[in-house]
């Protein structure tokens, strides 16, 4: 959970993707939260802060929105937003 | 002065299940002031020396920062700003299953220095991943006791604890050291504060994370002020967010794992899930579960809706019988007791709706129902969660504006009443039918689709179209968002509703109908009764007095010539006279005055027309809209140069008019309670007179000029 340290923030960097373009349940790790002020910060406040463990576990039938598994609870967000969330695998 | 406790949480914690296993079945709904927000109040006797205490139920939330003057209330009942008394005491529902999430919310309650307990909820469910109550305890430096709300388990011992802490004060907890650049924003926005203000460094952080150039919340200058000096741009907001946040997470993880397993709860709703969201199977339970909604409003409830409507009539005559035949009389059976009627008449539709509603919340399908309909809805700028009140307009408007309470934003809620009753609702069905059984032959066919039939699957398939036409419109105009509408939502495990529960929120949203909107409606039924009967001259009441019931005219027709006293009595009515003054803003529309009678009456409610229209023509108030002496009346109905009153374009026209215009004074009502404010009736009202006038007027003028009658 401590993160990656700064040494390897180049390769880091390097295989950082948007959480939408993640696959099905795989599971990675949040890098960082991007995106308007209010829609960020209440995604960090419902625990996406960088380190978290975050899967995503479905889509809805229509395409959209998005299934997530965060701290051991589901959360629905859209693939916009999940466009702007970091992660690592 | 009673001493005060706040009962807080995320949502799906158990919290109203804890608050009715505390205060039993004596709470009562209070709005907060100045928003729609309700906070459920009740008495506890705590016993021993704490003795009676105040419970405030705070609406459920994830964290208290805020953008909406609504989540504020969050925030002000707890520290007791804006005139609410501050609480002695907080007793916080943590989900055992959900701890790390849950703390955050502890965390920043403990930094606004707030007297807490902890209900751990939901123990029975974490099973062995619970976490140990003691260990949590010395944590978090505050008491907690592990509940099962559902079964009043660890309730007594949470009594106890909550009357041992309630004269104890709290110091704010701050988890992380803030840098030297927040330390030095925390102190300017401190300074900001008003004197009644706690000066704490937790709600100076509250301040700075909930003010930005949107919100919509209602602090004092100063305050907004000294806030934005330390938020100069957005890079350095998003600075402030990411050291709270993830100051407070630090300390959560630090202490906290995430269990690896699955609870049973979350196992089971995994599989149940693998139907509810299925791209098959989960549209399949879909249609079913509002299939029943529907069935339930319009059929379910015909039964109760019959019997309120007979025991009223009933009432009426034989209030009638006993004060005998005058004016007083009638107004007590007209104007009051129809009055009472046309309010009491709503009950077993919002019974039924919010039955489903309840279930459906309780259950967490409505969660997955925003989840499937979302990529629809949001297509015309509504929240998933519209899809319940938007089906709920096919019944009643009055019912579904309610339903919109299930949205969290007043956005969302305002835009989704705003369209609801463009929906056909089932106080359209008779008029419709009446229209279009007296003007359309049930022989004619175009394209080989029965005229009658067809009109009737029509006029639903363009309210559906027109109110997400509507929505797309006014969520572009009117009711923009900043940042589009983002969904965030929790997909909570499945668990199965309390009936109790369900049974004190239909009971909550009948009283609220009852004493809020209902007295609105009541004093509209009366001045519209009022209208449509007087004045009278004394001419017209002693014919009235000698003529034979109302009941029994029905049968004496057809007799044209010599008209009844009532008919009379409407033709010199107030609302005749309105009628008349309005003639030439509807005669574009292919309307004449005794239409505008009609229009006028209902308002009232608008199956009202076809009785309004029973008296104007004189076939008496006991018509229904399959009477054959009303459709008779109305096809022979003649204009001064002869022509036919009613031709199939005027009947359009007014299908037209009866499809698009607000003439419900109940959902005006309701509209008004659900928004505290005027302004959303009147807009509601204007826009959708407006767009009726507009597309009847171009049926109408366009049907003349392609020489159709």
């Amino acid at each position: 959970m401590s993160g990656a340290s700064g040494t390897v923030t180049r390769y880091t960097e390097a295989v950082s993707k948007p959480l939408a373009r993640v696959p099905l349940r795989t599971p990675c790790t949040v890098k960082a939260v991007n995106g308007a002020r209010s829609v960020r910060r209440r995604l960090l406040e419902l625990g996406l802060v960088p380190g978290t463990q975050v899967t995503v576990v479905g889509v809805s039938p229509l395409g959209d929105p998005l299934e997530l598994e965060v701290r051991g609870s589901r959360l629905s967000i859209r693939k916009k937003e999940a466009l702007a969330i970091e992660v690592e695998q | 002065m009673k001493r005060r406790i706040a009962l807080a949480g995320n949502p799906n914690t158990g919290k109203s299940t804890l608050f009715n296993r505390l205060t039993g079945a004596q709470a009562r709904v209070g709005n907060y002031p100045g928003v729609t927000v309700e906070l459920a109040q009740a008495d506890l006797d705590l016993g021993g020396s704490a003795g009676v205490v105040e419970v405030v139920d705070v609406p459920g939330s994830y964290s208290l920062v805020a953008r909406s003057n609504e989540e504020q209330v969050a925030i002000a009942a707890l520290l007791g700003l804006e005139g609410a008394a501050r609480p002695d005491l907080v007793v916080m529902c943590v989900d055992a299953t959900n701890l790390s999430r849950n703390l955050y919310l502890v965390l920043q309650a403990q930094e606004l220095g707030l007297n807490l307990v902890i209900a751990l909820t939901m123990i029975d469910e974490a099973g062995k991943t619970a976490p140990d109550s003691n260990e949590l305890s010395s944590l978090l430096r505050c008491p907690v006791v592990p509940v099962v709300a559902r079964t009043g388990q660890g309730v007594d011992e949470l009594v106890r604890t909550m009357a041992a802490r309630l004269t104890e004060s709290a110091q704010p907890i701050l988890r992380f050291a803030p840098s030297p650049r927040l330390r030095a924003q925390i102190d300017t926005v401190r300074a900001s504060f008003p004197a009644v203000w706690p000066s704490s460094d937790g709600l100076a952080l509250w301040v700075l994370m909930s003010v930005d150039e949107s919100d919509e919340l209602l602090l004092p200058e100063t305050v907004r002020s000294a806030a934005q000096l330390g938020l100069v741009d957005d890079a350095s907001a998003k600075a402030l967010d990411d050291e709270c946040v993830h100051g407070r997470y630090a300390f959560i993880d630090k202490h906290i794992r995430v269990p690896e397993a699955r609870t049973d709860a979350q196992q089971l709703t995994r599989k149940v899930d693998a139907v509810m969201i299925h791209p098959v199977w989960g549209f399949a339970v879909f249609l079913l579960v509002n299939l029943s909604l529907f069935q339930a409003l319009f059929s379910w409830s015909e039964p109760a809706i019959d019997a309120v409507e007979s025991a009223f009539a009933w009432l009426a005559s034989t209030v009638g019988a006993l004060l005998g035949d005058n004016l007083f009389s009638e107004l007590i059976t007209g104007g009051v007791i129809g009055g009472v009627g046309a309010v009491v008449v709503f009950l077993p539709q919002i019974l039924m709706l919010f039955f489903f509603v309840g279930l459906m919340e309780d259950s967490g399908y409505m969660a997955r129902v925003a989840y499937l309909m979302d990529r629809i809805m949001k297509a015309m700028g509504l929240h998933g969660r519209a899809f319940v009140p938007m089906l709920s307009g096919f019944a009643c408007a009055v019912p579904a504006i309610m339903a919109t309470r299930t949205m969290e934003r007043q956005r969302d809620r305002l835009l989704t009443m705003m369209v609801v009753p463009l929906m056909t609702c089932s106080a359209r069905l008779p008029v419709y039918t009446l229209i279009i059984g007296a003007l359309y032959s049930p022989t004619a066919k175009v394209f080989g689709i029965p005229v009658q039939s067809g009109l009737m699957v029509a006029l639903y398939l363009f309210s559906v179209l027109i109110s997400l036409i509507a929505a797309f419109v006014l969520s572009k105009t009117l009711l923009p968002t900043v940042q589009g509408t983002a969904l965030i939502l929790e997909l909570p495990p499945y668990r199965i509703p309390r009936l109790q529960d369900v049974a004190r929120m239909m009971w909550y949203r009948a009283r609220a109908f009852l004493t809020e909107a209902g007295t609105v409606i009541l004093v509209a039924s009366i001045v519209l009764w009022a209208l449509l009967n007087f004045p009278r001259s004394e001419h017209t009441v002693s014919v009235a007095r000698t003529e034979t019931p109302a009941s029994q005219q029905a049968e004496v027709l057809p007799k044209p010539e010599a008209e009844l006293p009532a008919t009379e009595r409407i033709q010199h009515s107030y609302a005749a006279k309105l009628g008349k003054a309005i003639e030439p803003a509807i005669a574009p529309l292919g309307f004449d005055w005794k239409i505008g009678i009609g229009l006028i009456g209902a308002f009232a409610a608008r199956e009202v027309f076809v009785a309004t229209m029973g008296i104007v023509y004189s076939v008496g108030e006991d018509v229904d809209e399959t009477s054959d002496g009303l459709r008779d009346k109305l096809r022979d109905e003649k204009r001064a140069d002869g022509t036919p009153a009613y031709t199939p374009l005027v009947g359009l026209s007014l299908l037209i008019f009866f499809a698009l215009a607000c003439q419900c004074v109940s959902t005006l009502a309701v509209v008004k309670r659900e928004t505290h404010s005027y302004r959303w009736p009147v807009f509601l009202f204007a826009y959708m007179t407006a767009l009726a006038w507009l597309a009847s007027f171009a049926v109408y003028q366009v049907g003349r000029a392609l020489g159709l009658s």
